[in-house]
Order: structure tokens, then C-alpha cells, then sequence
């Protein structure tokens, strides 16, 4: 199949090696990756933060971008939410008649990554091996939005060496919301401290997550901390095998 | 009030009062969902509490008319108040009338909202709240913080200070067990009830086509107050209407199992008009609109009028359990108050301003809630409509609109990430940076940032072809 990477404005900049995993992984599973470099962002922080009207060019730009893909794959949940829950009612709303059919095209074929890998694909056993202690913070955006559901945790239990534990409070928010935690820093930090004393409890050596956003928030926290924990995006996790150690 | 941040600030500083509301949420959110699970049809219920109330308010005019027609029909009188200074001045008149200068009241979040107990002071007239953790608020010369358990933020020795200071006939040597606190109350509170002549109510349920009122309470002096005295006076908002008793079922089965997370509440009580002989000789519907048909007006912030005061969401809301119910500056805290204060106040105070952005719009909220209202929508519709209106943070908008020109572009985005990559060395010993400037700094007071990479994922892909010519393959 071939798969065209949403890789997000946020990982393209902070995180190329969430991009990088994920292209790796896919091609292990047999599939031809894309990187359509007319991509840009999914408008989300401007959308969420008010700033509605400047939307409109990022939904435009994905729906061009990315037309004419079998699949289109994104290592972000909070992303593909973003562009499944609200670039139809951007697009209608816009009125331009050429957009929404676009968009409307182009939104069915966007899946986040696990959601790509066991619905799609149909696969729970990548081959990957990670052997260290890691727990799974599944964000909000992936429960309550996209509801990926257990896929994840499917996925994390059937990779090799891994010691999946149980995040307390799991489903508990990090606080990090984009701006919410610039506009509202002390609740979104105490938000982040509570995850932090939950993900230092289990004993992981790793947080895995399906969104570098909430990494690099409680990320910041943990290694403020210096607690040593340190994070890992899920693609990362299914991306590595035995020949990375050797 | 000052704005939520900074309401909040004190709350969040207060390791002892987020101890307790957390402990109070946690508890609260557990048996709520054990209730809540105990149904198989939770979601259809929700669902059709959903779609009831949404009839009701696209033809509110409707039923309010028939719900006054029935009200006087049954021997009442039915006022209408466009604002709070409008209904306060309908309830004063109308103890006034009675000759009286005190009331008892039953819990009510629209006498809260419209400040009718300070209304009433002004004019020589007490009035005595009668539920427990009200009457805490009220001897604290406090402010409820949270919908259902307004004196969240209290703890038994907080109670027992307040009673024996506040509390004339308090029994000396009063402890702060909960028994002895509730024994107290109740003997104080007998005496007003055996001894008042008007009452104040809330409305939970309206009945249109009977005009029959109801309220849902777990102590049992709400039915004190609606029995007792001789005349009661009942203030509700004009969206507490259903169509009829069949629609009650619903809201029966959904509204104690989210709010206290029982199966039934202990004291559901309902009255029609006046009934010779029997309770109130005289009874008074006042119908409070106060920025509820405004809201109606907007499509999409509309569907907060839905809301029959559960407070569920409050309980499942990381930003409320750390913040507190007083940040919110209003008797509607929580994710709720965040898009219904500022829709019904309109959003010229900084506290309504900024109540719209006091969630991570984490859906904890919407997933709670047993009439499904999307809260994280309206807020999102809230901060777009505030963001089209307002002139206000030149600064936010400035870097808003530079992220915007610059994420439109593939070709600036990847300007921009080579300028970062360039500054990785400045900014950022270690791979991590300590200190942002400007607004970011907010962000590295309590977190470090990651440092941007050497290189970004769109370079990466462009120098070695989508990784076919990286060496190792990787």
C-alpha cells in the first residue's frame, strides 16, 4: 500500500525521529511511505486557542497536500482528531463548495498509527523489541476523540523484552491542552505534577504515548525532576528491533 | 473577581484544599461510574435527555406559555423576570406583601445566581438557607464552589469552627464529628422551620402540561420548606421545562445517578399549584430568562441550557479538582460554569473572559455528562467568538498570526525550522532548555522545553531521500 505521512508541524520540528519510526516501521510491514512535502499542520492550536479564520489555509493545505493517497498515517492522535472531529465543519462552514468535497475526500483515509496497524493492516505483532520497563500514557485526544481504545496496549504487549506496566490514573489528563498551558501554567503544572508521581510509581524507565505534545510536556516535568524516566513515543517503540541494539 | 488564572493560583498553591478535592472528586467519580454502569441503557438514556431538552428549547416560548397557564389554573401566580434585578424585586415584593422578614430557603442555584439573599437583606429581609452544606456557605460568609456539594472545600473542623461561631444555639463543646455537626444543624434549623411563613425554592423539573414543579434533594428540608410555610416562592430558569411527566422518567433515572451516584435520590417532591388544605396557601412561580434566551440564540452554545445541574462534570475535571470551585466566580463552576457564566453573563468581566480557555478540553466533561453536552465545543465556539470580537493580546495575536503565515507555507515552516535547528546550541545545554523568554517563560518555570534537533524531519528527508541513502538504512 501506499502510505502517505502525515508527519505534523510538531514532530517535522521537535521530534524527526517519531517521522523517522514511523517510515521504518511501515516499510518493515511491506508498505511504500510518502512524505508529501507540501504538508504544513493541521491548524489545531490555532483552532483550539479561538484563532478560527486562520484555520481555514491549514485545512485547505492538508486536503491538497495529501489528495490522491490510498492511506494517510499520522503518529498523532490528538492531530488525526483534529482533522477527522473538525475539518468537515471547517470546510462547510468556510462555504467554499470545492473545499469540503476535498476535505471530505481526503478525511476517511486518515488514520493515527495504530489505528492504521491493527485496523488497517491487521497486525497487533510488528516484530519490535524493547526491552525495558515502559508505561503507556493514552492521551485524551486518542481516548475521548478518536476512542483508539486498547489498540496501544495491544500493540506494546506483543513486543519482544518489553515490561508493560500500568499507568495509575491512566486516563488523567497531563494538562498540557496547547496554550492551556501557557494561559493557564499552574493548574496545567500541578495537572503535570500528579502525572509525574503516577508515572514515577510504576518504576517505568520509559513513558510511551500516542502524542509528542503530551511527551514534551510531562517530558519537561520528568527531566526537571531528574527523575530519569525518560520518553518515547509509540512509534518509537514499534520501530525498534534487535538489530538497533547490535 | 480577577481572571481564572489567577483565581486560581491560590487554590492550586493550597496543597490541603486540593488534597480534599481530590479526595472528595475521586470518591465521588468511582460511585458515579459504578452507578452508572449498573444500566445497560445509559447511553440511550442519555441520549433521549438529550433530545427532550432539545425539543423543549426550540419551542420554549411554547411551553413556557402553557406551563404559565396551567401554574395559575392550579390556584398559583406566574411572574416573569427578564433579569436578576427584575426577580429579585418580584420575591422582595412579594415577602414584603407577607409582612414577614425572614424565609427559609431550599437549596437553589438561580437564587444564586441572581444574588437573592443579598437582594433580600437589602431590604430588611433574612433569609436562612436549610441544606447543610448551603447553610456552611451561608454561616462561613462564603461562596458555594461546587453545584451539588457547595462546601467542598470545607472539612469537618472548617464546619465546627463556623458552627460554634456562627451558630447561636451550636451546643457547647460541639466536635467535629459528622454526627454531631448533623444533630446540630437539624435543631437549628427546626426552629426555622417550625417558626418561618414564606419559603424560597428552586426548580429541578417543570412540568408544562400539568404545571406541576419539581425538586430533588437528599436531606429532606427542601420538603420541609415546600410544605411548611404558608406561602412559597419558587425561582426558576425558563430551560428547567419538560414537556411531561413521561419525559421525567428519564431525567429520574440520569440525574441521581450522575450527581450523588445513587439509584434514586432520597426526596424527590413534585406540587401543583395550591391545594386547599394542604401545604402552601399561596404559591408564586417567578420565570427567570437573565441571558438564557440570548444564549439560546447561539447555535451551537445553546445546547448549556440542557444542563440540569449534576455537577458530574465538576467531578470528573482535572482543571476544577486543581482549581477550585471559586476560581470559576460564579455559583456554576466547573467545565459547565466555563461555558454557561460567560454565555448568560456575556463576556465583559476578566473572570468571563477568561473562562472559555479554563479547560485542556481533555472531554472528560462531555463523556460525564448525562445530557450530552459537548462542552469542549463550546468552548472552542466561545474562545473563536472572543478571539472575532475582541482587540484585546495584541501580543497572542501577533505570534498567532506569525505561526499562522509561517505553518501555511511548507517553505517558511522549513525557514523556521532551520533558524531553531541554528539556535539548538544557544538555547539549549544538554539537549534541554531552562528558561524560555517572553510568554513561553510561563512554560519553563515548572518544565524544561525540549531543545530543537540538529535537524528537522522534513531535512532529514529531503539530504537523504526519504532515508534511502542513510547509511546503516535507519
Amino acid at each position: 500500500m501506499k502510505i502517505a505521512l502525515f508527519v505534523t508541524c510538531l514532530n517535522d520540528t521537535m521530534f524527526p525521529g517519531t517521522g523517522q519510526a514511523s517510515v521504518r516501521l511501515l516499510r518493515r510491514l511491506g508498505h511504500e511511505v510518502d512524505f508529501p512535502t507540501a504538508q504544513t499542520c493541521c491548524g489545531q492550536m490555532h483552532f483550539n486557542t479561538g484563532y478560527r479564520r486562520q484555520t481555514v489555509p491549514m485545512v485547505r493545505g492538508f486536503a491538497e497536500a495529501f489528495a490522491g493517497y490510498e492511506a494517510v498515517v499520522t503518529p498523532s492522535a490528538s492531530c488525526a482528531a483534529m482533522i477527522r472531529d473538525w475539518h468537515p465543519k471547517i470546510a462547510v462552514e468556510e462555504g467554499d463548495g470545492g473545499l469540503s468535497g476535498r476535505v471530505a475526500e481526503v478525511v476517511p483515509k486518515v488514520y493515527e498509527l495504530s489505528e492504521f496497524l491493527v485496523d488497517v493492516l491487521g497486525v497487533t505483532d510488528v516484530g519490535a523489541y524493547f526491552p525495558y520497563r515502559v508505561t503507556y500514557h493514552p492521551t485524551c485526544h486518542s481516548l475521548r476523540m478518536l476512542h483508539v481504545g486498547d489498540r496501544p496496549l495491544r500493540l506494546l504487549r506483543e513486543v519482544r523484552g518489553i515490561d508493560l506496566v500500568e499507568l495509575p490514573e491512566a486516563t488523567e489528563c497531563c494538562g498540557f491542552g496547547g496554550t492551556f498551558a501557557l494561559k493557564n501554567s499552574e493548574v496545567s503544572a500541578a495537572m503535570c505534577a500528579d502525572k509525574v508521581t503516577n508515572v514515577r510509581s510504576t518504576g517505568a524507565e520509559a513513558l510511551c504515548s500516542a502524542d509528542n505534545s503530551c511527551l514534551m510536556h510531562i517530558g519537561g516535568a520528568l527531566t526537571r525532576t531528574r527523575s530519569g524516566v525518560r520518553t518515547v513515543h509509540l512509534a518509537e517503540v514499534l520501530a525498534a528491533t534487535e538489530d538497533d541494539r547490535a | 473577581m480577577p481572571a481564572f488564572p489567577e483565581a486560581a493560583r491560590r487554590a492550586v498553591a493550597d496543597t490541603r484544599l486540593r488534597h480534599n478535592l481530590a479526595h472528595a472528586t475521586g470518591t465521588i467519580r468511582g460511585r458515579r461510574e459504578a452507578a452508572v454502569a449498573e444500566l445497560d441503557d445509559w447511553q440511550a438514556l442519555r441520549e433521549a435527555g438529550r433530545q427532550i431538552k432539545d425539543h423543549v428549547l426550540a419551542d420554549l416560548g411554547h411551553y413556557l406559555r402553557l406551563l404559565e397557564e396551567r401554574v395559575t389554573e392550579a390556584g398559583g401566580t406566574v411572574h416573569w423576570a427578564r433579569d436578576a434585578a427584575e426577580a429579585n424585586r418580584i420575591v422582595a415584593d412579594l415577602v414584603k406583601a407577607t409582612g414577614e422578614t425572614e424565609v427559609v430557603k431550599v437549596k437553589s442555584m438561580a437564587t444564586q445566581e441572581i444574588g437573592l439573599n443579598e437582594a433580600l437583606a437589602e431590604e430588611g429581609i433574612t433569609a436562612y438557607e436549610t441544606d447543610l452544606a448551603e447553610l456552611i456557605v451561608q454561616l462561613g460568609h462564603d461562596r458555594p464552589s461546587h453545584i451539588l456539594v457547595p462546601a467542598i472545600h470545607r472539612n469537618r473542623a472548617d464546619i465546627r469552627d463556623i458552627f460554634r461561631r456562627e451558630m447561636p444555639d451550636a451546643p457547647a463543646g460541639l466536635s467535629d464529628s459528622p454526627a454531631e455537626l448533623a444533630e446540630a444543624a437539624r435543631r437549628h434549623l427546626r426552629a426555622k422551620f417550625l417558626s418561618a411563613k414564606v419559603a424560597v425554592s428552586g426548580v429541578n423539573f417543570a412540568v408544562a402540561d400539568t404545571g406541576t414543579l419539581v425538586v430533588l434533594e437528599s436531606e429532606g428540608n427542601g420538603r420541609m420548606c415546600l410544605t411548611l410555610p404558608e406561602t412559597l416562592i419558587s425561582v426558576m430558569g425558563v430551560e428547567k421545562l419538560v414537556p411531561s411527566w413521561r419525559d421525567l422518567e428519564v431525567f429520574l433515572q440520569t440525574l441521581p445517578r450522575s450527581s450523588t451516584a445513587e439509584r434514586m435520590n432520597p426526596y424527590t417532591s413534585t406540587w401543583t399549584g395550591i391545594s386547599p388544605g394542604d401545604g402552601p396557601r399561596d404559591f408564586h412561580l417567578v420565570l427567570l430568562d437573565n441571558g438564557r434566551t440570548a444564549t439560546l440564540a447561539d447555535e451551537v452554545g445553546r445546547q448549556a441550557l440542557r444542563c440540569i445541574r449534576c455537577s458530574a462534570c465538576l467531578n470528573v475535571c482535572p482543571v476544577y479538582s486543581r482549581a477550585g470551585g471559586h476560581a470559576y466566580g460564579s455559583p456554576y463552576p466547573g467545565p459547565i460554569g466555563a461555558i454557561l457564566s460567560p454565555q448568560i453573563r456575556g463576556i465583559g468581566s476578566p473572570v468571563d473572559a477568561s473562562l472559555p480557555y479554563a479547560s485542556s478540553l481533555c472531554g472528560a466533561c462531555f463523556e460525564a455528562c448525562p445530557v450530552a453536552i459537548d462542552i469542549p465545543e463550546v468552548l472552542v465556539h466561545l474562545r473563536a467568538r472572543a478571539v472575532e470580537s475582541s482587540r484585546k493580546h495584541p501580543m497572542e495575536r501577533a505570534v498567532m498570526g506569525i505561526a499562522g503565515w509561517t505553518l501555511r507555507s511548507p517553505a517558511r515552516l522549513g525557514m523556521a525550522q532551520r533558524a531553531a535547528s541554528a539556535s539548538r546550541w544557544v538555547v539549549g545545554r544538554g539537549g534541554r532548555i531552562r528558561r524560555l523568554p517572553g510568554p513561553l517563560k510561563a512554560w519553563t518555570d515548572t518544565r524544561d522545553a525540549p531543545a530543537p534537533p540538529r535537524e528537522s524531519f522534513r531535512a532529514w528527508w529531503a539530504r537523504t531521500d526519504g532515508g534511502r541513502n542513510e547509511e546503516g538504512g535507519k
